[in-house]
């Protein structure tokens, strides 16, 4: 038997799934702390990338700082912390939180500012305040690429957050940890598939999201204007009606 | 009534959009603000649902000072009508009319009911009420635009270049609809234009621009028409009038009919003028002079 066939059926054994911090504990563990990184990240980035889109202010600033947090070492980073706040989970977050913010922070902001200004323009002529632009035109138009950048987010996070398991947290990497220490590969290979499976499946799931909040009348507009549409009996009714309004 | 008083509107960097501008505009009638661009005319629309506030001066509607009303409540009274539609790509037809009458807290069935007699009002079927902007033809568009800008029933219309986007034919259709709704509504329109064509037909009163906001002439079309007030208002109005201009020409005149050309010289029809003059007003040297210009053309 190979390596990976070997590591799927370490995965597959029920043995590993209900004996004390099973596998599934693990996962839990995995997901509950990467959603917590992701969403204080989104509490921070979210409405500064808002308000960067939305003014066009701060935008140099903000390209620098994420190209900074971009930059750190994020297990040199963790063992320093790790080192000053001692182990637990708060250096664990902290890490992951700075790993996180610049993905999203550039989703939120390429997203608002990728609305077109002339509709924001109107939007603000009409009588909206800078509120109801944001919430009600700016928003609904920047969804897919907002939700583009959580789902590079939770990607980074969940893959990331492995690492800490060197440092006494459990998670998914654990068995990363025990398979490198115990010389174990396949436990090692076993969790990596387990976290590429997560991070994938988080991925697909954002995935699908993404492509449902593409606001309707927009999803329109995108469609190839030169693949003729089909003919159904209601599309050339609409047709007709179109070349008699003007 | 909208008044101008000592308006200008200097940027930062120094460049004076609008200088020391000064305009009543009549209620109730079309005010056309034409000039090429750089004459500010957008920006003096633009002032007047504070879009663009002023460095000095100061604007009234109705006697009242617009520096003291607060912008969000000035514009939701006031229409604006804008050169690509600037509709929501987000948000069917319906809603986008019903956009600001929701804001001001209409309940939704009334604002539905409302936007869909409005789009009676402009030309549209109501079978549109449900599709996205993206599914509609430019023309379309704009006639949304326009049922969006009388949503509030506002006293104002603002419109900024509605027509320049669309095709001529489109433009031509657009344009008679808003005289047509102009005699049923009679509102306050201020619209802003680079085509002079477009300032004669729909203006009641045309304001000529140039750099800076200067006003070059203001008055009715037939005014303007009769009596540039000078070498700029001939040329612009000229520019595009020339190629328009009829004239009789002699050489190609046989008898006591008269063949009427046009500025390329080209025949378009024949007078019969048994006196043989022409009881025409305007048979001034202007248009003589572009006679003798296609007698050497037919000479050469």
């Amino acid at each position: 038997m190979n390596l990976f066939a070997s590591a799927i059926a370490w995965i597959l054994d029920p043995a590993h799934w209900t004996n004390g911090p099973d596998i599934s504990a693990h996962l839990l563990e995995h997901l509950a702390v990467s959603g917590l990184c992701v969403l204080i990240a989104v509490v921070i980035a979210l409405p500064i990338g808002i308000a960067i889109g939305h003014t066009g202010a701060g935008r140099g600033a903000a390209i620098l700082v994420s190209n900074v947090a971009r930059a750190l070492p994020t297990l040199g980073l963790l063992s320093i912390l790790i080192l000053l706040l001692g182990i637990g989970l708060l250096p664990i977050t902290i890490v992951l939180v700075i790993l996180a913010i610049p993905p999203m922070l550039a989703g939120a902001y390429a997203g608002v500012e990728s609305v077109d200004r002339q509709t924001v323009d109107a939007a603000r002529a009409m009588g909206m305040t800078e509120w109801q632009i944001i919430a009600r035109v700016e928003l609904p138009l920047a969804l897919p690429l907002l939700i583009g950048g959580l789902r590079a987010t939770a990607l980074q996070v969940i893959a990331t957050l492995g690492l800490a398991s060197a440092f006494a947290f459990g998670g998914l990497g654990i068995y990363l940890i025990n398979g490198l220490t115990q010389f174990d590969f396949t436990q090692l290979l076993a969790g990596a598939i387990l976290i590429t499976a997560l991070a994938l499946l988080v991925d697909g799931l954002l995935a699908v999201v993404q492509r449902f909040v593409v606001p309707r009348g927009v999803a329109h507009g995108r469609s190839d204007p030169n693949t003729p549409p089909k003919r159904t009996p209601a599309r050339r009714r609409r047709a007709l009606q179109e070349g008699m309004q003007s | 009534m909208i008044e101008f008083r000592d308006v200008s509107k200097t940027y930062p960097d120094g460049t004076h959009a609008v200088r020391d501008f000064s305009l009543q505009i009549p209620a109730r009638q079309i005010t056309v603000l034409v000039g090429s661009s750089g004459s500010g005319k957008t920006t003096l629309m633009r002032m007047i649902n504070r879009m663009v506030d002023p460095s000095s001066g100061s604007i009234e509607i109705d006697g009242q000072d617009i520096s003291q009303v607060e912008p969000v409540k000035l514009r939701r009274g006031i229409g604006y009508v804008m050169q690509n539609s600037g509709l929501l790509p987000h948000r069917k037809v319906v809603d986008n009319i019903a956009t600001v009458p929701r804001l001001t807290g209409v309940p939704k069935e009334q604002a539905r009911t409302r936007a869909l007699e409005l789009m009676d009002t402009v030309g549209l079927d109501r079978a549109l009420a449900d599709r996205y902007p993206s599914q509609l033809s430019g023309g379309q568009q704009q006639r949304v635009g326009v049922a969006r800008g009388l949503a509030v029933d506002p006293n104002i219309l603002l419109m900024d270049e509605p027509f320049s986007a669309v095709d001529p034919i489109v433009r031509d259709e657009l344009q008679q609809e808003v005289l047509r709704l102009q005699s049923e509504l009679a509102k306050t329109i201020v619209f802003v234009s680079h085509d002079i064509d477009e300032a004669f037909l729909l203006g009641d009163q045309v304001v000529v621009l140039a750099q800076g906001g200067q006003i070059v002439q203001q008055g009715t079309p037939e005014q303007i028409l009769a009596n540039p007030a000078n070498d700029f208002v001939a040329t612009f109005i000229g520019a595009d009038r020339g190629k328009r201009r009829l004239s009789v020409s002699p050489a190609t005149s046989r008898g006591d009919d008269r063949v009427l050309v046009d500025a390329g010289g080209y025949p378009v029809g024949v007078i019969s003028a048994p006196e043989g003059r022409l009881a025409v007003a305007d048979a001034g040297p202007k248009s003589r002079s572009v006679s003798n210009k296609t007698d050497q053309a037919g000479d050469a």
